[in-house]
């Protein structure tokens, strides 16, 4: 019961923030609302058992990534100024996301494949993202395609941005 | 004596008391790094430092002289002064962050020790119990999530002041903290992988760490400094950085930033990011304490349960379990205290690094070197678990 | 002169590590640390101030207990923070030093003002106002800071010269000399 008090709580405050992201007018606002989302995303992780996932979350994603984001908004633009309005396509196209995504969401409720999925996953003993070694079996025996492949991307993104960063001196003909 | 009572009570009670024992075991710590700091710069520089304020109250007490020379009134004297002194907000700061950035310094700070443990004691049952806020098994994890948290008060001090010296401050702690985490998280890699070998746990948790390195025989009661010095080395230089402290404290180098990223800050608010250094840093060094230095055993191959047990021949009292964790807090917290003296004594030797150096240290040598050793230990590992 | 150009060495590995230099300045560091303090518990302990160390202004009598300002004044005019207010006065006829022209009703310096120049000992033609080793002036209030001519006697004391000027002035005169 507590649980899901707390589980509405954190919901509230990932989704209220996530919302903050959009509609701030200030970047550095929007990009502390991120922080706060992603906290509250590790937050629910915690509510699932998957306190590794949470930790992960919050080290990668708040620690890091957020961290850089901001660092870039303050390198951009020192006091992080005022986002230009909204332009009629982005509202458009936004609007156009998010009816896809109630929409597919309530095929998925609809046909009941939640409800079987969720209570398939409370007969698991141990949850995926709870310890460290469920989670790195998994990763290598389940996952193992889907990890390889987005590692591979990662890398083929790394690549690009060494490629673009650096000045080949002698070689003008590259870019 | 029987601590069942304590267990009896309800959760919300038990976690209040142990988050109050935190700040009540931590703030003080804190507070008298912050005192011997000034007493060992001062004796490192050939002066005698605070050594003079005391209470007219109290001054009729015979021996309080040393309390007073060692400058222990002079710290209630700065503590007070921070508490009453007027706190200005300047004009043209953003307010809600300029407030939010020294709590937001605070909570990292404290949060960080409630997953490490600081002594362990054997049960009835002969087993042995780590002494921990919240033992969870992805403690090491734990501690650098949260505590990577630390940076935005940083950052958001900087840009909240709107100034450009803690701007600028800001900036260069954010650069430099993303910087020697990667290194940093790098370096415990071995370790873990190593406890983790085929057949281990699987676990991050601190308190195994320790275990690991109390196991009878040669290599198993080595400290891991021992057998892993690049990796302790390196930690140990990423966790400088990490704490801004000398030669890494570019955020704050007061002959180009004024005061770094607090310049704008004063009295009360100053004072939390001055305690949260300090939290960092003692959190910092019991997680290296722990990692590379064998935790709560008194000297390496010589854990804390033999030398209970040797004792508990000569003193009987001494086979009590309270005494047992008595002796490995007052163990582990000796060796936070040397590696803070070591932390002080590095800061009042060594001149600060120029901002390029910190980067080229950071991304050029430090994370290739932790990428090497980590490497070099995944084959050695592979290679001795055939 | 010819230009000799120093070749500069390359680092080697170790020195590049910088952890040879840390631990060499970590010893000395340590050493320092248990050696004792060198410095004085100042209020209690005073420093050795050198004989010809120019510190607070002061004026001086000499071993016959006369002051010798003869208020001419010249300080007052050289001081180039007008720190210095002389009243100039007669001497009683009656008094033992009455040969000498004049002597100050009232002399103040106002430390808040001066400079510590030596202007003022230089311009001097009586070496009536010396500079001496008082280097710390502590007040509460403006007042304070303001040296009258009582005080500036107290801190100048005597000065061991045996000139007498003004007494073998008067036996000049007294021989049908005047210069
Ligand atoms: S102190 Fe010297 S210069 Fe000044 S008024 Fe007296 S005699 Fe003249
Ligand atoms: S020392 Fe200089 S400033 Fe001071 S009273 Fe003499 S002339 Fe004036």
């Amino acid at each position: 019961m507590s649980s899901d008090i707390l589980f509405y709580l954190f919901a509230v405050l990932t989704t209220g923030s996530a919302l903050a992201v959009v509609l701030n007018k200030n970047t550095v606002a929007s990009a502390l609302s991120l922080l706060i989302s992603l906290v509250g995303v590790a937050a629910l992780f915690v509510l699932l058992d998957a306190f590794l996932l949470a930790a992960l979350m919050v080290f990668v994603y708040a620690g890091a990534v957020v961290a850089l984001f901001l660092f870039i908004v303050m390198l951009l633009d020192t006091y992080g100024g005022d986002r230009k309005p909204f332009k009629k396509a982005t509202i458009v196209a936004s609007a156009f996301a998010l009816a896809l995504l109630v929409l597919g969401l309530m095929t998925f409720t609809r046909r009941g494949s939640l409800e079987t999925s969720v209570s398939a996953a409370t007969t698991e003993v141990v949850p995926v993202g709870a310890s460290l070694r469920a989670y790195g079996e998994q990763l290598f025996t389940t996952y193992l395609l889907p990890v390889q492949i987005v590692g591979f991307l990662l890398l083929i993104a790394m690549l690009g941005v060494i490629v673009l960063s650096k000045k080949f001196e002698g070689l003008e003909d590259v870019k | 004596m029987d601590f069942s009572f304590y267990f009896d009570l309800p959760l919300w009670i038990r976690l209040t008391l142990q988050g109050l024992a935190v700040i009540l075991v931590l703030f003080p710590i804190a507070a008298a790094c912050s005192m011997a700091e000034r007493k060992i710069s001062a004796w490192i520089q050939g002066r005698p430092g605070p050594n003079r304020t005391i209470p007219p109250l109290l001054a009729w007490v015979p021996g309080i002289w040393i309390l007073q020379k060692l400058g222990v009134f002079q710290l209630a004297a700065d503590g007070g002064k921070f508490v009453f002194k007027e706190d200005p907000v300047p004009g043209g700061v953003n307010k809600f962050y300029f407030i939010a950035a020294p709590i937001l310094a605070m909570i990292p700070a404290l949060s960080t020790v409630t997953v490490v443990p600081f002594g362990a004691y054997l049960d009835s049952a002969g087993k042995l119990v780590p002494i921990v806020l919240a033992n969870v098994d992805i403690g090491l994890l734990a501690v650098f999530a949260v505590s990577s948290l630390g940076v935005y008060a940083v950052i958001l001090a900087g840009w909240a002041s709107n100034s450009k010296y803690p701007f600028l401050g800001g900036v260069r702690a954010s650069a430099q903290l993303i910087s020697y985490e990667l290194s940093m998280t790098l370096s415990v890699l071995p370790v873990f992988l190593w406890i983790n070998a085929p057949g281990g746990q699987g676990t991050l948790s601190l308190f195994d760490v320790v275990q690991f390195q109390s196991q009878p025989g040669f290599w198993g009661g080595a400290w891991f400094v021992f057998t892993m010095p690049l990796s302790a080395f390196i930690f140990l230089v990423a966790l400088f950085a990490e704490t801004n402290r000398q030669p890494f404290d570019m955020p704050e180098s007061e002959s180009d930033l004024v005061g770094g990223f607090h310049t704008e800050y004063g009295a009360f608010k100053w004072s939390l990011f001055f305690v949260a250094e300090y939290c960092h840093m003692i959190v910092g060094s019991a997680v290296f304490i722990l990692l590379f230095f064998g935790g709560w055993n008194p000297l390496p191959w010589v854990t804390l349960t033999d030398s209970v047990n040797a004792l508990a021949g000569v003193l009987p009292f001494a086979a009590h379990p309270l005494f047992m964790g008595a002796l490995g807090i007052a163990i582990f917290l000796g060796k936070i205290l040397f590696s803070i003296f070591f932390f002080m004594w590095v800061r009042w030797t060594l001149p600060r690094f120029r901002y390029d150096q910190v980067m080229n240290i950071g991304w050029k040598k430090l994370l290739p070197l932790s990428i090497a050793n980590l490497i070099a230990y995944t084959l050695g590992i592979a290679l001795l678990h055939k | 002169m010819a230009v000799i150009q120093v070749e500069r060495k390359p680092l080697s590995l170790a020195e590049r590590t910088y952890i040879p230099q840390i631990i060499g300045g970590l010893k000395t560091t340590l050493k320092h640390f248990f050696q004792p303090t060198v410095t004085l518990q100042y209020p209690e302990q005073r420093p050795e101030i050198s004989k010809n160390y120019r510190g607070v202004p002061t004026l001086v009598k000499d071993p016959n207990g006369r002051e010798k300002c003869v208020s001419c004044q010249l300080c007052e005019f050289v001081c180039p923070p007008k720190a210095i207010r002389i009243t100039p006065g007669e001497i009683p006829a009656d008094s033992p030093h009455a040969h000498v022209e004049k002597a100050p009703q009232a002399f103040d310096i106002d430390m808040l003002r001066c400079i510590y120049c030596g202007l003022c000992q230089e311009v001097c033609p009586e070496e009536a106002i010396w500079l001496q080793n008082q280097f710390s002036m502590t007040g509460t209030s403006r007042a304070e800071m303001v040296n009258n001519k009582a005080r500036l006697y107290e801190l100048g004391g005597t000065l061991p010269d045996q000139h007498f000027k003004w007494d073998k002035k008067k036996a000049a005169e007294e021989h049908g000399n005047a210069h």
